[in-house]
């Protein structure tokens, strides 16, 4: 009998513990993470707009993004202008990523810590 | 609060929101001319091709062996076939059909609303009672308009607004909804196809929306067959991730009719290939 519910204890020890690995495996670093988001036409799709290092077929309705680091000292400038770039400029085609949701507040850090490396 | 900031906002960037349709004619023709001095009036009838050159050796390829031929053909047979009760879709149209794509949509006294050719298709059917086609993003029904379109090749769009104020209620309607941003990824028609009409998103050449339907129905290779407008623009909807309306929905008429009336004096070029 008790050994029976050693057994399952064990039995989910393991899965967990597979589960664990499996996560671990497969979440690329950081910088991967983020470039990804950029280029998933159901994530950010940042290429459908932008020229981006290394990213192939980029659109050209806004600007290549290039020295974020110059043009926003300010990692919360850059921030904003993803959360949602209407408050700057209230006719831009750019998506409010954040505030409609379409980005997660991870997300988008993840895209920010990237952006400001380029 | 902010939601009627961005509303206002929106109606603000409509050219001049109570001019004369006359007047937002004018002034939608002068933007495409000034952003594309080079490009001839008629060549807009040939959508992101009278902009994009590299897409435009493909396309013309494409057209000599127009992949859209069997359906001129079964348009033009279904048209011609009478009626059990000797009648024909012939009957139910100016010029019995010929010739008169230029002049639609249509505003029609008698039901108030927007008509566009497949709504009189349908409408004919079931007044002669035959069952109208249900299928309305291809087929049939995108067939025949394929044929009205072919025997007006070359005729400058001239849709009409005629003095009712249903009429300008249609037509408004169908500007606001141009000129609105919706959806997820927050988009209107204007922020694409005048914005940023020649421009690329990812690969993808924006069409001018000048022009924007005369070459319909269209053969998409992406579809795979010759779709109607109205599929066209529930595709639009949904790549920004708002709500596509009904085929033949009074929202889609009613935009149909701003955009046609836009067109005017752009020849029609349906049905055509696209990528
Ligand atoms: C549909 C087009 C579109 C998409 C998609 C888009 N942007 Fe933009 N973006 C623009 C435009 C246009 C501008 C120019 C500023 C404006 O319109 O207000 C801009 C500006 C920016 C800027 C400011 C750059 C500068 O030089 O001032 C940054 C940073 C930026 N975008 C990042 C992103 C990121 C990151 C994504 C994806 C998560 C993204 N954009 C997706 C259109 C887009
Ligand atoms: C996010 C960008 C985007 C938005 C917003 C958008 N479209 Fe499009 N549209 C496209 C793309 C891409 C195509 C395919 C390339 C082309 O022909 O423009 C297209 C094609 C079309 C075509 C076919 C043009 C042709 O010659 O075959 C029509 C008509 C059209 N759109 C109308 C609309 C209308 C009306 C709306 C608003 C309800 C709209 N679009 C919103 C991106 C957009």
């Amino acid at each position: 009998m008790n050994t029976g519910i050693n057994l399952s204890a064990w039995m989910t020890g393991i899965i967990v513990g597979l589960a664990l690995t499996a996560t671990l495996a497969a979440e690329p670093p950081p910088q991967e993470q983020a470039k990804q988001l950029m280029s998933d036409p159901l994530k950010g799709n940042c290429l459908a707009c932008h020229k981006v290092a290394g990213g192939v077929f980029p659109g050209n309705i806004g600007p290549a993004l290039q020295n974020i680091r110059q043009l926003f000292p300010d990692r919360a400038a850059l921030y904003a202008q993803i959360y949602d770039p209407t408050v700057i400029n209230p006719l831009t085609v750019m998506p409010p990523f954040g505030r409609h949701g379409i980005l997660t507040e991870k997300e988008i850090n993840l895209i920010v810590d990237y952006l400001i490396t380029l | 609060m902010r939601k009627t900031i961005l509303l206002l906002l929106t109606f603000w960037i409509a050219p001049t929101v109570f001019a004369s349709p006359a007047e937002d004619l004018a002034q939608f023709q002068g933007l495409f001319h000034n952003a594309f001095p080079n490009i001839p009036n008629a060549e807009f009838a040939n959508g992101a091709y009278a902009l994009d050159q590299e897409g435009r050796e493909n396309w013309k390829a494409i057209e000599e062996f127009p992949p859209y031929d069997p359906n001129v053909d079964n348009g033009k047979k279904i048209f011609e076939k009478p009626f059990a009760n000797g009648k024909s879709l012939a009957d139910c149209f100016p010029n019995r059909g010929i010739g008169i794509r230029q002049t639609f949509p249509r505003f029609d006294a008698a039901s108030g609303q927007v008509q566009t050719m497949e709504v009189v298709i349908n409408q004919c059917r079931t007044e002669n009672n035959e069952k109208p086609y249900e299928e309305l993003s291809k087929g049939n029904i995108a067939d025949v308009v394929a044929y009205l379109a072919f025997t007006s090749r070359g005729k400058p769009m001239a849709v009409t607004i005629p003095d009712d104020p249903r009429a300008l209620a249609a037509y408004e309607k169908g500007k606001h909804f141009f000129y609105t941003k919706r959806g997820q990824l927050n988009f209107a028609c204007a922020d694409c196809h005048v914005n940023n009409a020649g421009k690329k998103i990812r690969s993808e050449t924006l069409s001018p929306a000048l022009g924007h339907g005369v070459g319909f129905p269209t053969y998409r290779s992406a579809w795979g067959f010759l779709g109607t407008l109205h599929h066209r623009y529930r595709g639009c909807n949904e790549q920004v991730r708002a709500k596509p309306f009904a085929y033949q929905s009074e929202e889609y008429r009613d935009l149909e009719y701003f955009e046609a009336y836009m067109n005017t004096g752009i020849p029609v070029s349906g049905p055509s290939a696209r990528k």
